[in-house]
């Protein structure tokens, strides 16, 4: 945090202002002393949050644009963040909604009903990470063939021998 | 009247218009596409795992390969991803020199993916060759600067791996006094064809709401009518500095993104001549010099991204303060801009797939990673 204030606030603070007025079970409220991997500024939400948030961000803050649906692994902490990136088509910088769910049971709203532009992001989270994304319509293995079994960007995924064939290919 | 069964076939993985391994599983009613699914990952190789086992300036020479026909494009975004991770500053004739590179980039790809385009549309060879041609001559450049036609691996962290050597001027003046012929003469071979105009009026239609929602970028967007280009909307580098207008369509067509195409050529000559004006002398360096290669970027995440002739090519960074990416990720603009391609293809003949395809302009080594 710099000492100075800004005078004009980043989108990332009003979104997480307004959305503290809107959606007040939205946000997640991180403790202070997270490990400095996991720490972040970005605003963070709620995976059941998602669909109601998304639609605010489009509708009333103007970010129609997704660009991007990135996962990490964050296995240390034993946690999958995902991180959506919005654009407004009339310029500007990035919105990021990052969203953390337990690596055992990574679960998460799809956006394909707001959003069709979100398929093949999901998709690809599927087949890399393993991330269920609940209400898609067509979540299936995108890159690797249908008999893969394992989710290679995973970081306990092996990345040496053959064991990646899996027992029943 | 005679009734048709629907029938599935196979477009690719091995087949001459897929510009690449590329495969689009049709459903047809006679001639007309019902459903098309298109199926990735015939070239899948881990790009983004093999980018955590690297250090980052190990990444850079793999970046040529997601994008081959962008290379300049590719290491530019990624440099910028990691010096935004980094916080490493670029100076003033690097700054240069790299838009320079990046607008040449972006004529060749045009000229590449025009003469593709219209090779897809059965006008065999003979218009492909204008558009080579003239990539050819921007390769020969390309090579003077880096010692390589297409896997250029120019780009550092801080700057460029060395300066352009005092004859890449003159004949890059020489190149540009040609370029207004070339892409008239590529203009003409659309405008003044009743059959290109056949074949590209009214086929493929994005709608502007539709491309917005399926997250479209580059030049199919603009084809819908949306003057987003990421050098205006979130100018990176020095495009601030430089004027220069964006084309957009109005239909949405496949007809629009030629004519955008061939648009933004005549725009990056303009941003060139620009270049050749405002260059700085060698005296400020072609690049930082206290600037680390193997670079050590703090702990957190960055995100760049530029507007590379395909779309919005974006590096998602995550440090954890070793020598080596905790995650990288790549936002591929021809990935994503396939979303579409099974409402653009509805209702079309089958003969009209590949040249909406063609339009999109795809590269296999950046959807498939």
């Amino acid at each position: 945090m710099s000492p100075t204030p800004d005078p004009s606030p980043s989108p990332r603070d009003l979104l997480r202002e307004q959305l503290a007025t809107v959606l007040p079970h939205a946000c997640v409220a991180l403790p202070d002393d997270l490990p400095e991997l996991i720490r972040t500024a970005d605003v963070v939400v709620h995976a059941d949050a998602l669909p109601e948030v998304v639609p605010f961000v489009i509708d009333q803050l103007g970010y129609g644009l997704l660009s991007d649906i990135a996962a990490v692994d964050y296995f240390e902490h034993g946690l999958f963040e995902l991180v959506y990136r919005f654009y407004s088509i009339g310029g500007g910088g990035d919105l990021v909604i990052k969203v953390r769910v337990p690596r055992e049971q990574p679960d998460v709203p799809s956006l394909m009903p707001i959003l069709p532009g979100a398929m093949l992001h999901e998709r690809e989270a599927y087949d890399l990470f393993g991330i269920r994304f609940i209400g898609h319509p067509d979540l299936r293995r995108i890159y690797m063939w249908d008999e893969f079994e394992g989710f290679p960007m995973r970081k306990d995924f092996p990345k040496q021998g053959d064991n990646y064939i899996g027992e029943g290919a | 009247m005679i009734t048709t069964d629907e029938l599935q076939i196979n477009i690719g993985p091995q087949h001459p218009s897929t510009h690449g391994v590329f495969r689009m599983l049709l459903t047809v009613d006679g001639e007309t596409v019902v459903h098309l699914e298109p199926v990735f990952g015939y070239l899948h190789r881990n790009h983004e795992q093999l980018a955590e086992v690297n250090t980052y300036l190990q990444n850079m020479p793999y970046t040529d390969r997601l994008d081959y026909f962008n290379s300049m494009a590719n290491n530019h975004a990624y440099a910028l991803a990691v010096e935004k991770l980094a916080g490493i500053e670029v100076p003033e004739r690097a700054e240069y020199i790299r838009v320079l590179m990046v607008e040449l980039t972006r004529i060749l790809n045009h000229a590449g993916a025009l003469g593709f385009m219209i090779n897809d549309m059965g006008a065999w060879q003979t218009p492909l060759a204008f558009g080579i041609r003239e990539r050819e001559k921007i390769l020969d450049l390309f090579e003077l600067v880096s010692g390589a036609r297409m896997m250029c691996n120019y780009f550092r962290f801080g700057g460029v791996v060395r300066d352009i050597p005092d004859e890449f001027i003159p004949r890059m003046k020489k190149l540009m006094i040609a370029m207004p012929a070339y892409m008239d003469e590529l203009e003409r071979l659309l405008r003044e064809n009743e059959i290109l105009l056949a074949r590209s009026e009214g086929i493929g239609i994005l709608p502007r709401e539709v491309a917005v929602s399926y997250g479209v970028t580059g030049p199919v967007l603009r084809g819908s009518g949306i003057a987003y280009d990421i050098r205006k909307a979130e100018p990176y580098s020095i495009y601030d500095r430089f004027d220069f207008d964006v084309p957009v369509g109005s239909v949405g067509d496949v007809y629009d993104r030629f004519l955008v195409r061939i648009e933004e050529m005549r725009q990056s000559r303009r941003i060139l001549e620009q270049i050749i004006e405002q260059l700085p002398d060698a005296s400020g360096g072609h690049i930082n010099p206290k600037a680390r290669q193997n670079v050590r970027p703090p702990v957190g995440d960055a995100y760049a991204r530029v507007e590379s002739p395909k779309g919005e090519l974006g590096f998602y960074l995550v440090s954890d303060g070793g020598t080596k990416p905790y995650r990288y990720k790549v936002r591929a603009p021809s990935f994503i801009n396939l979303t579409p391609l099974g409402d653009m293809c509805r209702g079309y003949k089958v003969a009209d797939i590949v040249v909406i395809l063609g339009s999109i302009d795809i590269v296999m080594g950046e959807v498939d990673r």
